[in-house]
């Protein structure tokens, strides 16, 4: 059912929730949680849609903040549905006026009570999600360094040098297949790591986690090279036995290479947003290993280690291999290293002057 | 140089899944419909999950004259009939290099010779080093033919750090002597370790949430026991008939096709004391201590019930009866529906029965278990305004409408103090795209990843038979069970079973 309030207020709007639930005839609530989304006119279809889906496994409170223009009147316009398809809630508030600037006096009497909030920013989001005043409120902030529409190459670096608990980006959730199956290489292979390639489109934050993923875990250096995509096309770990590799280059079928075995085809598909954020809402706590990994990118940088690829490394597939060999006889050469290491200092020098 | 440990694995780090490492699934039984419906389906759920290692094999063994290829074709129509996840090209990738079928009868020694030259080029060609399960779905009375050449072949044990495994499904035995001659039969070439039984139900989500609702709890456990529980009622109930089951169903019947397994296991997850751990032994132990602990009643008379489906209409269809059934014996003495009481002698249940009731062709399709609460000792409320108040019952929804339903007295909105019972109902989310595996994905998985915890061991299997014997025995002296009309609750002697504790049975 649907309700539709226009020039309303947060108390109505709580109002209209209790009255739908009632008219449904289940006074019962199995939500587990509130789920805020901070969207826009243009982009609150897709993304209330994906957190409907998300809905069905974590029966939630979705809250729909939609900041519109802010001159004007402050006024709040709401659509209430409940039981369409989805086992949650799901409310729009459209604010705009000087409302816009106030979006927390509109959630916070629909905030579930005692059960988590998580604040889900679909496109740009602050530089700093936990001081943001929604983000504030919330146990866990998401947001997507690969969806954000201005400074994408440094959004992530700006954001990771301001991290906080219970920050997570869905740069890293599009990570754990990769992970995962790299994890599972090491389980058969367990030879000692000597470094790392992640290959990617230019700019790929997820490339940049994986990469400073792999230089905490393993404590080497990781080279990132430029590919033509689609997203990552291929993650190799060097070792003196040879390289456990994975190779992407369609986006959803990958070859899974380990020293001594045949190659082996492995369906590794680019997730769905919805996904995703399944994922995310599956734990709450804290995510240690993503924060490890932050705090080398907030050291170094995002992109530091990113070096302009020569030609015959950029483009992706058949040429993989290759270029694979050149960065194994690198990381063997101290001198590689040393280049390494300067490189985040100039990057440094360099956003500072931007900024 | 020395193997270090695997820096990419953290114990912190609880995205991460576990794959299974590389291995083969050998599957016995390929034209069942089992296989079709469930295990197959299971296989690429888990591949399109990503929980499957790159290399997965899966062979198939019948007695069919089907290459490779015609194996993948069955493969492929049962994934994309059953599968529970989209269909994607790439999964089916990954998983059609390794398909293997091995044509033969389960007495034919080249077949089987066969079968090891397919493993081991599996070995070489997909890297699956010697690590192999072999599923039994197939009769019982095949087993020792399986598992006598699977040991013939030099199949049953692997060398250095590799594993075999052996899957079997229920029914394990139809009494204690046979269970524990079908054991003996296995055990001879499996190690217990190695040998994995399955019980679906133990795979469902809903089940093991019945651990995580007692035991992460504080404010459930202090009620759980003798002085507040009045009885417990585990019901699970069938709308539809024997359907194509009818040479394996008559003369088994209900009893030992459901209430041996899944009845008495859902009862023990119910009344053990808590595990030190949720390791696999610690949870056997307490599920065997509790199990030893069961008493069947002394008079079997007064305290069990059977009953046959009479035809009738169920759900608004004209259904047949069981005797009328195909393959079904007109005179046939199985019971489709069985009731029994059962004692649990020990310090938190002594005198709280257990009401365990299961039947084929009744009301609604539904698993539940209840706990019914005592009434209040002293209610200050006249006679009047209690008269509709019930006891207070706590149902956990095993399937369908997974959840928790907690039942209490509220007042009657309006001037009167009149009281009545209302129920709370907590849902668990449905079944989302990826993520609420199917039961059988997650016992496939724990086979692969050699995780036994939901798998019951031959001794729960014997304590079970233990139980359940001198009730089946003592029925089949007795000749034909009464009858049920179809669509109906059961057989009138399991009311009066129960009416004669006083109590009445729940409408699930």
């Amino acid at each position: 059912m649907r309700i539709d309030l226009t020039e309303t207020s947060a108390n109505a709007v709580a109002a209209a929730l209790l009255q739908a639930r009632r008219k449904a005839g289940s006074p019962a609530m199995g939500m587990v949680l509130t789920l805020i989304v901070v969207t826009d006119e243009a982009g609150h279809r897709d993304a209330m849609r994906a957190a409907s889906e998300v809905s069905t496994e974590h029966p939630s409170r979705i809250l729909g903040a939609v900041r519109g223009d802010g001159r004007g009147r402050p006024r709040l316009d709401a659509e209430v549905s409940i039981g369409h398809g989805a086992s949650g809630e799901m409310v729009l508030l459209r604010m705009t006026g000087r409302l816009v600037k106030h979006p927390v006096s509109v959630v916070t009497p629909l905030l579930l009570p005692d059960s988590p909030v998580v604040v889900w920013w679909p496109t740009d989001a602050p530089a700093d999600p936990a001081a943001d005043p929604l983000g504030r409120l919330a146990r866990r902030r998401i947001t997507d360094a690969a969806a954000a529409t201005k400074s994408r190459t440094q959004v992530l670096a700006q954001r990771a040098r301001r991290h906080m608990p219970g920050d997570t980006d869905l740069a890293w959730t599009r990570l754990t297949p990769w992970r995962a199956l790299l994890a599972a290489g090491l389980d058969q292979h367990p030879v000692r790591v000597t470094g790392a390639t992640v290959e990617a489109t230019r700019g790929n934050p997820s490339a940049d986690l994986l990469a400073a993923w792999l230089r905490t875990r393993c404590r080497v250096d990781v080279d990132i090279k430029v590919s033509d995509g689609p997203g990552i096309t291929s993650v190799a770990l060097h070792s003196a036995h040879g390289d456990i590799a994975l190779t992407r280059p369609d986006g959803r079928l990958a070859m899974f290479t380990i020293p001594g075995e045949a190659d082996r085809p492995v369906a590794l598909p680019r997730r769905e947003v919805a996904e995703l954020l399944a994922e995310e809402l599956r734990r709450l706590d804290n995510d240690d290993i993503f924060e490890d990994a932050v705090q080398v990118l907030a050291r170094s940088g995002a992109g530091a280690s990113r070096k302009p690829a020569r030609r015959t490394e950029s483009t992706a597939g058949s040429t993989t291999v290759t270029a694979r060999k050149t960065s194994t006889k690198k990381r063997s050469g101290k001198a590689g290293s040393k280049l390494e290491k300067k490189a985040p200092k100039k990057t440094k020098k360099q956003q500072k002057a931007r900024a | 140089m020395t193997v270090p440990e695997n820096p990419l694995r953290d114990p912190q780090d609880r995205r991460l899944p576990r794959i299974a490492g590389p291995c083969s699934l050998v599957l016995f039984g390929v034209t069942g419909d089992l296989s079709r419906t469930k295990l197959m389906p299971a296989v690429y759920d888990l591949a399109n999950r990503g929980l499957l290692p790159p290399g997965f094999a899966l062979v198939g063994f019948a007695r069919r004259d089907w290459a490779h290829q015609d194996f993948a074709k069955v493969v492929y129509d049962a994934v994309k009939a059953h599968s529970r996840t989209p269909f994607r090209e790439e999964t089916w990738r990954q998983l059609a290099e390794g398909f293997r079928f091995v044509p033969g009868e389960f007495s034919d020694d080249k077949a089987f010779a066969n079968l090891a030259r397919t493993v081991d080029e599996l070995d070489e060609a997909r890297g699956t080093a010697g690590n192999h399960a072999f599923y039994l779905s197939i009769p019982p009375k095949f087993f020792p033919d399986v598992v006598g050449q699977l040991k013939e072949h030099g199949l049953a044990t692997a060398e250095g750090g590799a594993w075999r495994r052996v899957v079997v499904e229920k029914p394990f035995g139809r009494d204690l002597a046979s269970a524990r001659q079908l054991n003996a039969v296995v055990s001879d070439v499996f190690p217990p370790h190695a040998v994995f039984r399955i019980d679906h139900y133990l795979g469902k989500e809903t089940v093991q949430n019945v651990l995580a609702f007692r035991f992460a709890n504080a404010m459930f456990e202090p009620v759980w026991n003798a002085n507040y529980v009045d009885h417990v009622q585990i019901t699970m109930a069938e709308d539809v008939g024997i359907g194509g089951r009818a040479g394996y169903y008559d003369g088994i019947g209900a009893a030992r096709d459901v209430i041996q397994n899944h009845l008495l296991q859902l009862m023990a997850l119910i009344a053990m004391e808590d595990p030190t751990s949720f390791d696999a032994r610690n949870l056997r132990q307490e599920k065997q201590k509790v199990l030893a602990a069961v008493r069947t009643p002394d008079r079997i008379d007064l305290h069990t019930a059977r009953g046959q489906y009479a035809a009738g209409w169920q759900g608004g269809k004209q259904v047949i009866g069981y005797c009328d059934e195909d393959d079904i014996p007109n005179r046939s003495s199985t019971e489709t529906y069985a009731a029994i009481r059962l004692d649990i002698e020990n310090r938190r249940w002594a005198g709280v029965p257990f009401y365990l009731r299961t039947g084929k062709r009744l009301g609604r399709r539904v698993t539940e278990v209840a706990v019914v609460f005592k009434r209040a000792p002293h209610l200050p409320f006249t006679e009047t305004a209690t008269e509709e108040l019930g006891q207070n019952a706590l149902v956990m929804r095993i399937q369908p409408d997974e959840g928790v339903t907690l039942r209490f007295g509220a007042k009657v909105p309006g001037t009167a103090m009149e009281l009545r019972d209302v129920n709370m109902d907590f849902a668990y989310g449905g079944a989302f795209v990826e993520s609420s595996p199917e039961a059988y994905e997650r016992l496939i998985l724990d086979v692969l990843l050699g995780d036994p915890p939901l798998f019951p061991q031959h001794e729960e299997v014997e304590l079970s038979w233990q139980i359940l014997d001198p009730i089946v025995s003592w029925w089949a002296e007795r000749g034909r069970p009464g009858q049920y009309p179809a669509g109906s609750w059961g057989p009138e002697s399991a009311d009066e079973m129960i009416a004669r504790d006083d109590r009445a049975w729940r409408r699930p």
